[in-house]
């Protein structure tokens, strides 16, 4: 819980947990195992704890309504805050593999739970391996929204597996996404812009926006500018490729 | 940067023993069992003698063998493993139809029910598929690629399976994970529709086998693992129906009385036109007739009322023995009704065994297995599985050391 006057993470001025204080390594390295839990089945996570507000009776493990986005690699939280009042009443979540800086965005939300009450409530974050663990918090189609950001580019050919949009990965995120779903993807580095962009083009279950619903989608916008790393990236000048697809049922 | 733990893994095994394997043609022609580099095959229908005609000259595998498995038509035989070679039989000349390299050391293989394609699976997690059409045996061997049909993230994938009506694939793996995968029409581009996730188990699943009935023909599916439950799936949505605790189940068999918790299922056999199912446990130690036997592998026919085990180890250390294997077959799984078995099921005198002694001469390598050797590989099959089966865990100094040396510590911002 936060308790303000004791803890010098918590800025005094903003109510808002200060970034310096969970700086963490820039890269993880997704393949080692590392120690977190790791739900059974979806059925095994309790989102009364991330939700109350929206799951009122903790404990029974309701699933009337389920979440609909997930930002993988959510990084320090950026989009889910921007996304949190677009779409207030959507259940969305966060996954990030960093111990700390998932620290660091749990503390966020709660803060911003606090300073602007009744809102905030529908989005959170998960300490996990996405590449690994998707399954386990995602039913079949469950998902409208996936969020890839600024990923980790891992540029030598033999780290490539590691990359977190994949032939094979794909597989699993067309799995827990619904027909119609959509998957954003942006990177500042050209060479895994055109890798992302390749790997959805040539997987039967997913085909590119049109130009028209690109426009039309608010949260095209929000891509290269409400993530930490899109900020970076826009405050260097830097070029943005991005990469949106839909979930299609495969033909055949 | 080395800090690939499957790599790791790879180079550090301290232990390079491999479990016995055993395989039975499903109408029972022969019988198959694999120790060490070793593949011996037991022909039951003419003179018993079979060798292996592989023209390559050299033995025909030159590491441990992982997995093997006939077809369900009976006309393939394929073995696979460490060696990262993938070799196609025919099950009925023993001729050696096709090889294919793997990039990686190989952990499963599955035969689909047609006969046309063969898939194995690497430690990468990285299932791959073999197209077999055009190669009837005539010709001598092929070599062949294989294309990447699926792929689970970096997990060991511990068992393949085709499903009866032959449209999923299943791949059970270390993560806890059995995935159900639409088979493509075109498997060469890869199998991406994922049917379901089989989610419930809390250790890494060891092995898969359908469970057929008149009532649902499309089969049950049937896992087991290191959690010691054998677990009943609805391969459609993925629901778990039933989990059988293997301890509270094995507690009236005669066991070494040993409490160290978990008994990891090994492996699952499904007793044919019934619903009755063997599971092979870790831990138990049948004892029978005074030798200790955990069977490190099972078999039946679909045609036969015979559940066939072996146990056995590659490079016992300490022993001459290059590789020492029992095989023991119990009768009396004929048509029963899920209780009560029509008679109690017996374990065949050696030489009640189909094929007798000559048999047993050449899938176990000798007739008699001194006693003394036989509580050794009792031993290391244990660690073997062990080491198959457990993740690697390393120490907290270990990981501490990993993660000083780690190159990646730059400071974010
Ligand atoms: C470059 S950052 C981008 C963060 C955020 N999306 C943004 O745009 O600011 C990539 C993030 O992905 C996380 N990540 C990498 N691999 C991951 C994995 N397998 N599962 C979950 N998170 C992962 C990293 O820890 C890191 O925070």
């Amino acid at each position: 819980m936060l308790e303000k006057e004791s803890n010098p993470t918590i800025s005094k001025s903003t109510g808002l947990p200060r970034k310096r204080f969970y700086r963490a390594r820039a890269h993880s390295n997704p393949l080692s195992d590392s120690h977190f839990p790791v739900p059974v089945s979806p059925f095994h996570v309790d989102f009364s704890l991330h939700y109350p507000q929206f799951f009122p009776s903790t404990g029974e493990v309701s699933h009337l309504k389920k979440i609909q986005f997930a930002d993988i690699g959510c990084g320090f939280g950026g989009l889910l805050i921007s996304l949190s009042t677009l779409f207030p009443e959507t259940l969305m979540i966060g996954m990030e593999l960093r111990d700390k800086v998932t620290e660091y965005v749990k503390e966020r939300i709660l803060a911003l739970r606090v300073s602007n009450l009744g809102q905030y409530q529908n989005i959170s974050v998960v300490r996990t391996n996405s590449m690994k663990y998707i399954p386990n918090y995602f039913e079949k189609g469950q998902l409208m929204k996936m969020f890839f950001l600024f990923p980790d580019p891992h540029f030598k050919e033999k780290n490539h597996r590691r990359r977190v949009i994949s032939p094979h990965l794909l597989d699993e995120y067309a799995y827990v996404l619904g027909v119609g779903g959509i998957i954003y993807t942006i990177t500042d580095v050209e060479e895994l812009g055109d890798w992302m962009k390749s790997c959805l083009e040539s997987h039967p279950m997913f085909e590119a926006l049109a130009e028209e619903e690109l426009e039309a989608d608010p949260v095209v916008k929000l891509l290269s500018c409400a993530t930490e790393e899109g900020q970076k990236v826009a405050r260097n000048g830097g070029q943005t490729f991005q990469a949106v697809f839909r979930r299609i049922v495969p033909t055949s | 940067m080395e800090d690939n733990q499957i790599e790791e893994g790879e180079k550090h095994r301290d232990v390079e023993v491999a479990p016995a394997l055993i395989s039975v043609h499903p109408s029972q022609n022969s019988v198959a069992v694999a120790v060490g580099s070793d593949l011996r095959v037991h022909d039951l229908l003419g003179d018993g003698v079979v060798s292996l005609l592989d023209n390559s000259g050299a033995p025909s595998h030159k590491d441990s063998i992982r997995a093997i498995r006939y077809g369900a038509n009976g006309k393939l035989f394929v073995s696979a493993g460490d060696d990262k070679v993938v070799k196609i039989w025919s099950a009925e000349s023993w001729q050696c139809i096709c090889t294919v390299s793997s990039e990686k050391r190989v952990s499963a293989v599955a035969i689909s029910n047609d006969g046309q394609h063969v898939c194995f699976a690497d430690k990468f997690g990285v299932v791959w598929v073999v197209d077999l059409h055009g190669i009837d045996g005539s010709q001598a061997s092929v070599n062949k690629k294989a294309a990447p049909l699926l792929a689970h993230y970096c997990s060991i994938i511990t068992s393949l399976e085709f499903s009866p009506d032959g449209q999923y694939v299943v791949s059970a793996d270390r993560d806890f994970k059995i995935r159900v995968t639409i088979f493509p029409k075109k498997p060469l581009d890869g199998a991406h529709e994922i049917q379901s996730f089989c989610l419930g188990h809390t250790e890494f699943v060891s092995c898969l086998v359908f469970v057929i009935t008149l009532d649902y023909p499309q089969g049950f599916l049937v896992s087991g693992s290191g959690d010691s439950t054998v677990r009943l799936w609805d391969i459609t949505s993925g629901s778990l129906l039933d989990t059988c605790e293997v301890d509270a189940k094995a507690g009236h068999l005669e066991s070494n009385g040993s409490d160290e918790g978990y008994s990891t299922v090994t492996g699952l056999c499904v007793v044919p036109d019934s619903t009755l199912i063997a599971a092979a446990i870790q831990r138990q130690v049948v004892s029978i007739k005074g030798e200790n036997f955990i069977p490190t592998s099972l078999a039946n026919s679909s045609s036969t009322g015979l559940l066939w085990m072996v146990t056995g180890v590659s490079n016992l250390p300490g022993f001459d023995f290059p590789s020492v294997s029992r095989v023991k077959v119990i009768s009396g799984f004929n048509k029963s009704s899920p209780d009560c078995l029509e008679h109690e099921p017996l374990v065949l005198e050696d030489s009640d065994i189909p094929g007798g002694m000559k048999l047993l001469e050449k899938l176990q390598g000798s007739v008699k297995v001194e006693e003394k050797v036989f509580s050794a590989a009792a031993e290391a099959v244990k660690t073997a599985m062990c080491n198959l089966l457990i993740k690697k865990q390393y120490s907290s100094d270990k990981r501490e050391y990993r993660k000083r040396t780690r190159n990646d510590k730059k400071i974010k911002q």
